[in-house]
């Protein structure tokens, strides 16, 4: 490798130590805990059990295995193309919409496999709720695109489904932005207000994880360090699976980051402990970026 | 080895490009020059006879063509519901649920086939199906066999519109536990409304200016074709019965050998090109920038 | 624990709407099949009666009952040929105008115009041709191509006969008008999808214009281009106003164009009316339908066959 790039790497590992660091210190104030936290005692939120997943004849995972705390950011990282969507979108069988995809394997949920025959679709993803890469605000005034997830499940009188709405885009840190413009339509925000709007939207319904697919990566800085704030304090209702490409994000947002390449974990740990001690070989070459 | 003339290949190019240019200028003399013609004959024997007498014999003054555009605008109406309904959920069919199933793939061809049939032949269909067995002759055959005509235009329509809608949109609303025809009729069809309107006010402007699926089907009427009950029902058109229309109505009095008829012919004309080059001038504008479905 | 088979538990509103959008596509299908069949068995009487000596037959009297369908097949395709003949390479020249030639805002009126124009309905051609184009024809337009080419062995019978206006020629024009927008606009978009890179290929060797267009685009888009003609013969050939008010509805074989004929649709157009009453000639006018719907069923498979094609081309 040139001299250059030998700095590059040199360069990014320094600024992923220094970003890690700053967080060991924020997880250590926030919770008081220690910081080898005790990875089994704390409750499984989801368990994945060798799970394949195929588009056609193509195998994109292969014997997955992981487990997802329960109220914890976990974060998703590796190159494109190495299979993190995948992964996390068989959580709300989202790849149903399309027929040529599949998935094996098992994924326990409250002590439920939900890939099975019985499992109940719209029952599933009222409580695993996802926010995609781009913002997806539907063809309808703000309001409307809170409240449809709620009229989905719930019968409510205008009263309560206003106040649900509200408390949705309080807690998406966007109610002061619209609380005069309700009757707007979604598509005339910017696109930070749109991602939060679809975040409102999903967390009206009130799930328990949330599925979150590069939510910033189509954002400007502002915005995403406004989502990234926002993922902080939503940790502390839900469970959340972060995909990022970016990870300086992982290290400043995560409880435990999931390596993938090439559709394998190749490792799964305390954020802290793999960017700054990762076991393998591959993880440590990624994270200072030789390749990806 | 020869090489060509640089003189003889730039004149060949400029020889194409004015003929190429004169063929434009050829093809809109032709449009200005047939919708010129229709202007001026249609709007000089327009008068308020026309619009509110029905047919009648050319020697009398107070004839015109109410019942024809009545009887029209009933028969396309009816085209409409029945043709649009089953046209949009053929079309949700091959975008949302069959996609590339050997199905839709069969779909597809026979609507590809539908659309190429010559209309005179779906007139003949449903002469056979309708007139015979049923009323004879009436204005629900007419309807039907204009929505025979729609239905396939419609459907396609829709498929390429609604798949125009990116498949995020789908996921967000599958996401928050949406039944999947909720997602589809409160969100993609939403996503999609200035398309879709589009497309059927198109296809709704198209079968409008249909003569020949009328002609054994419709048939004409020199009279308004009211139901005679009294009552609120009087002033509807009983569809059973012969009904006039606009098209057939101008095929026989252009082809007669009077005058005035056609004379008024050209009114008609005139009435039923304005018409629909209005509703597809607003269709487009509603929906500009979108691509019109040809084959 | 439940295994897993990758199907779910689908709910029933969503099976009974997906179960009744099936329905109307596969509708399509039925009403497609029925008017295919309802065709044939309407014109078993005249199978029946007439054979296949049907198709070659010329003669047509209603009174004596005897018909066929010969005159009608002719009048079909020489009308439609001679629309081919003008409006495919006037379309494709004025699609090269669109692409290549205009200015943009110009191109974008042409456009517009060429929208308009197929958006008329085919009885204001067949009123337009009969009241203006036919005077027209009779007085300038075939007196002068009497006098110019009549004189020429062999071609110049396609212009003998005293020159009525109203016939073969005059219904080949008034179709050629009619298809013109569709072939233009489908061989522009056709046009249009040439890569930029590959024409500036070109222009980068010296090349002319007309030499691009003839050398890159056309090989290019030649597929796109046939499929468009397909379309367009198909359009033409089940064509019924436009040609029935110009073409005289006589059932006569002609080489000449000045002579009037018939064409199957116009055929059907004129003489159901007097048909109704009587079984045979109905049946025998049905039966002409039929020859029509499979002409035009084979004239859609092979577009479509070639389109699919196309699409598997443009992909690989």
């Amino acid at each position: 490798m040139s001299d250059n790039s030998v700095k590059e790497a040199e360069h990014k590992r320094n600024t992923v130590e220094e970003t890690v660091l700053k967080h060991r210190i924020k997880v250590a104030e926030r919770d008081g805990i220690d910081e080898a936290e005790d990875f089994d005692s704390l409750p499984s939120k989801i368990v994945v059990r060798d799970l394949d997943f195929f588009y056609g004849k193509h195998q994109a995972l292969h014997k997955n295995n992981i487990e997802i705390k329960e109220k914890r950011v976990t974060a998703i990282i590796g190159p494109s193309g190495c299979g993190k969507s995948t992964h996390i979108r068989v959580y709300n069988r989202i790849y149903e919409l399309y027929r040529d995809q599949r998935a094996k394997g098992e994924i326990i949920l409250d002590g439920r496999n939900i890939l099975s025959a019985s499992e109940d679709l719209i029952q599933l993803r009222k409580k695993v709720g996802m926010i995609f890469q781009k913002p997806t605000p539907f063809p309808m005034t703000v309001f409307d695109n809170v409240a449809y997830g709620l009229k989905l499940h719930h019968m409510m009188s205008r009263r309560e489904l206003a106040d649900r709405v509200e408390h949705a885009l309080k807690g998406a840190a966007l109610w002061d932005e619209v609380k005069d413009y309700l009757n707007k339509s979604g598509l005339a925000l910017s696109g930070g207000q749109q991602q939060r709007l679809c975040i409102a939207r999903a967390i009206a319904v009130e799930p328990e994880v949330i599925l979150m697919d590069e939510p910033a990566s189509a954002l400007d800085p502002v915005a995403t360090s406004k989502i990234e704030e926002l993922m902080s304090s939503l940790r502390e209702e839900y469970t959340i699976v972060l995909v990022t490409h970016n990870m300086q994000q992982a290290a400043r947002v995560s409880d435990y980051t999931a390596f993938f390449y090439e559709g394998y974990i190749i490792e799964f740990g305390p954020t802290k402990r793999l960017f700054t001690k990762p076991e393998k070989k591959q993880t440590e070459d990624y994270i200072t970026g030789r390749f990806g | 080895m020869r090489t060509k003339s640089l003189t003889a290949r730039r004149l060949l190019d400029l020889f194409i490009r004015t003929l190429a240019f004169a063929s434009s200028i050829i093809g809109i003399i032709f449009l200005i020059w047939i919708l010129w013609d229709v202007a001026l004959r249609g709007f000089s024997a327009m008068d308020w006879n026309f619009f509110t007498r029905r047919t009648g014999p050319f020697t009398i003054e107070e004839t015109g063509m109410a019942n024809g555009i009545v009887g029209t605008l009933y028969i396309t109406v009816l085209a409409t519901l029945l043709g649009v309904p089953i046209g949009l959920l053929a079309g949700i069919y091959l975008s949302e649920f069959g996609r590339t199933h050997p199905l839709s793939t069969s779909v597809r061809f026979f609507s590809n086939i539908l659309m190429g049939t010559p209309s005179i032949l779906i007139g003949v269909f449903v002469y056979a199906i309708i007139v015979v067995p049923l009323w004879g002759f009436s204005g629900i055959a007419g309807g039907v066999a204009l929505a025979i005509i729609m239905l396939p235009v419609v459907a396609r329509t829709t498929e390429d519109i609604l798949a125009l809608v990116p498949n995020e949109l789908r996921e967000s609303a599958l996401a928050l536990g949406s039944p999947a025809w909720k997602m589809i009729v409160q969100i993609v069809f939403r996503a999609a409304r200035s398309g879709l309107i589009t497309g059927v006010l198109l296809a709704i402007a198209r079968v409008s200016g249909e003569t020949a699926p009328l002609l054994f089907t419709a048939f004409n009427n020199s009279h308004f074709t009211y139901f005679d009950t009294g009552g609120p029902l009087q002033y509807v058109y009983d569809l059973r019965q012969p009904t006039a229309n606009l098209t057939v109505t101008i095929f026989n009095y252009a082809m007669s050998p009077y005058e005035r008829w056609k004379e008024q012919a050209w009114a008609g004309s005139l009435l039923i090109t304005g018409a629909i080059l209005f509703i597809s001038i607003i269709a487009r504008i509603f929906f500009s920038g979108g691509r019109t479905r040809r084959v | 624990m439940e295994k897993s088979t990758g199907k779910a538990r689908t709910n029933i509103p969503d099976l009974i709407f997906r179960g009744i959008t099936i329905i109307c596509a596969v509708g399509i299908v039925v009403i497609m099949l029925a008017i295919g069949i309802e065709l044939f068995r309407n014109s078993l009487p005249s199978i029946r009666e007439f054979g296949w000596r049907f198709l070659i037959d010329k003669s047509w009297n209603p009174v004596t009952g005897e018909f066929g369908a010969a005159s009608s097949i002719y009048g079909t395709l020489v009308s439609t040929l001679i629309a081919m003949i003008i409006a495919v390479p006037m379309g494709l020249i004025i699609a090269l105008f669109l692409t290549e030639l205009s200015h943009p805002i110009v191109a974008r009126i042409v456009g517009s115009a060429i929208e308009l124009l197929a958006a008329i309905p085919s009885i204001i051609y067949g009123m337009w041709g009969l009241f203006i184009l036919v005077p027209i024809m009779q007085s300038k337009v075939e007196p002068w191509l009497q006098n110019t080419f009549g004189d020429i062995p062999l071609f110049g019978v396609l212009f003998h006969g005293p020159p009525m206006g109203i016939g073969m020629l005059t219904a080949g024009i008034i179709l050629a008008l009619m298809i013109l927008p569709f072939i233009t606009a489908v061989t522009r978009d056709v046009l249009d999808m040439v890569p930029p890179v590959l024409k500036e290929a070109g222009h980068g060797f010296g090349a002319t214009m007309w030499e691009v267009t003839r050398l890159v685009s056309m090989p290019y888009g030649i597929r796109g281009i046939v499929g468009a003609m397909f379309l367009g013969l198909g359009r033409a050939i089940g064509e019924t106003m436009a040609v029935t008010f110009v073409i005289g509805n006589s059932h006569t074989i002609s080489p000449s164009l000045f002579e009037s004929g018939n064409s199957i649709a116009s055929a059907i157009a004129l003489e159901f009316g007097e048909a109704i009453n009587d079984p045979i000639f109905k049946a025998v006018l049905i039966e002409l339908g039929l020859i029509l719907f499979v002409i035009t069923f084979i004239f859609q498979i092979l577009a479509q066959l070639w389109i699919a094609r196309l699409k598997k081309h443009e992909r690989s």
